[in-house]
């Protein structure tokens, strides 16, 4: 059968992106293959997991959570949209490097759009503040301990760098 | 994990989603947050032939705070209503009942009016509504009716909302007295995970220290989430002293048929009720008698 395609235009990581798409088809779905946005991650693919985080309007959300067609005139940000300008890994990103804060690297995209949700918001979170920010988001490697130094890490730099 | 074709209409009034309703009928479900609905279809256990979205429905988000009550519109997200400090102020119950619900991610597009119309009977919300004796105002194309918390939960994730009628706004009672505290408390495998048991209690009290009025629930120990009046009544008049509040809890968790399932017997959840409606009492108390 054919679907009916619905027409979605959608700022994704400050680019106006266009295209005709079915209901069903999930935002990470459409970023990952429509776009090639792979840097965002399906995991569970019902709410779980926390690897498909992006954010809608500055704000973390789950990507499988979401229909493609609900994206349209929002503003998304994948893990792509994390680094800076020229490319180069922000402070964040930097940090989980450093600190090791990730193994196989599938949690680690919907963990950094966790964290620097957290970040926006509050620049100087408590280890708690930063455990209940990744609460929705697994990982079966590090133990978590990892990712919160990093966030942890990152927040002390970015601290630094605005003195 | 892929959802089955469904038609998809996005609703930019409430009067077109009354007109798409009336059109589609049952065939029609209403798109919220989606923080339970979209996993239910991913894994094909709904399939509806249409999706109305009412999520860009601008006069279904809001939050009034009044002198009794406070008023919050159907699609309001579950994170402005953790952040609004007005509401915090005049109904706590809400913010602390937020704290245990999902995640960061579905809170910031879980709503309101959504997590009550799922009618998830282990969810946070709807033992708060029942507790509150919230009030459900329900539009369709032939007019509006409210109905109350009691009667609005009809089973599990069943309610009692008619095909045809689209959840407008909730009215949450708040109370007035100076010494009123509030508590929500749970347990469950992992927090953010559905609750094995959750438990709720408001109670005011006067400035002598006597209980002038309580209130207080269990959520995941039946098909809805349960509130215990004349139970609670019986407080009214002490001064919450522990042995009151232990014979209040124990005479609900007595009255309760939990289920059993894999991560609790109905035995356990029954204990759990007692212990934890006891909990939820307590710390209302010392909130209020902190005041």
């Amino acid at each position: 059968m054919s679907e009916t395609l619905h027409a979605v235009s959608v700022e994704v990581n400050g680019k106006p992106r266009s295209a005709r798409v079915p209901a069903r088809l999930s935002l990470v779905d459409w970023l990952r293959e429509d776009l090639c946005l792979t840097g965002t991650h399906v995991g569970c693919e019902h709410g779980i997991c926390g690897a498909c985080s992006v954010m809608l309007d500055g704000e973390p959300v789950r990507a499988c959570l979401m229909y493609a067609v609900q994206a349209h005139g929002h503003r998304v940000t994948t893990v792509e949209g994390l680094a800076k300008p020229d490319g180069s890994m922000s402070v964040l990103q930097d940090s989980f490097c450093e600190a090791h804060g990730l193994q196989c690297g599938y949690c680690t995209p919907g963990m950094l759009i966790a964290a620097q949700g957290l970040l926006n918001t509050n620049p100087d979170p408590t280890e708690a503040q930063i455990r209940d920010a990744i609460g929705g988001n697994l990982c079966r490697c590090t133990g978590y301990q990892q990712i919160v130094e990093a966030v942890q890490l990152a927040a002390e730099r970015t601290a630094k760098e605005a003195k | 994990m892929k959802a089955a074709p469904f038609e998809y209409a996005r609703a930019a009034s409430l009067s077109e989603v009354c007109a798409l309703l009336a059109t589609h009928g049952d065939g029609a479900k209403l798109l919220a947050g989606g923080q339970s609905l979209v996993p239910m279809m991913a894994m094909r256990l709904v399939r509806p032939a249409w999706l109305v979205d009412i999520n860009e429905i601008a006069e279904l988000k809001f939050i009034a705070v009044e002198k009794d009550m406070a008023r919050t519109g159907a699609c309001t997200r579950q994170c402005a209503v953790e952040r609004d400090h007005a509401l915090a102020a005049r109904v706590p119950l809400l913010r602390q009942a937020l704290a245990w619900v999902g995640h960061v991610q579905t809170r910031n597009r879980g709503t309101i009016g959504g997590s009550l119309a799922h009618a998830d009977p282990c969810a946070e919300l709807p033992l708060v509504a029942q507790v509150l004796g919230a009030r459900m105002l329900l539009r369709s194309g032939s007019g509006a009716r409210t109905l109350e918390a009691e009667k609005f939960f009809a089973g599990p994730m069943a309610t009692n909302v008619r095909p045809g009628e689209c959840l407008e706004e909730i009215h949450w009672p708040a109370w007035s007295w100076r010494h009123t505290g509030s508590a929500f408390t749970e347990i469950s495998v992992r927090h953010g995970d559905f609750a094995m048991v959750a438990a709720a209690a408001q109670v005011a009290i006067d400035g002598d220290g006597r209980c002038v009025r309580a209130a207080f629930g269990l959520g995941g120990v039946g098909g809805t989430p349960l509130a215990f009046p004349k139970i609670a009544g019986r407080l009214v008049g002490t001064r919450l002293d522990d042995a009151a509040v232990n014979d209040a809890a124990h005479a609900a968790a007595t009255e309760t048929q939990p289920g059993s399932d894999l991560h609790a017997s109905a035995e356990y959840r029954r204990h759990l009720a007692g212990v934890l409606a006891a909990r939820a009492l307590r710390e209302a108390r010392e909130r209020a008698r902190s005041l």
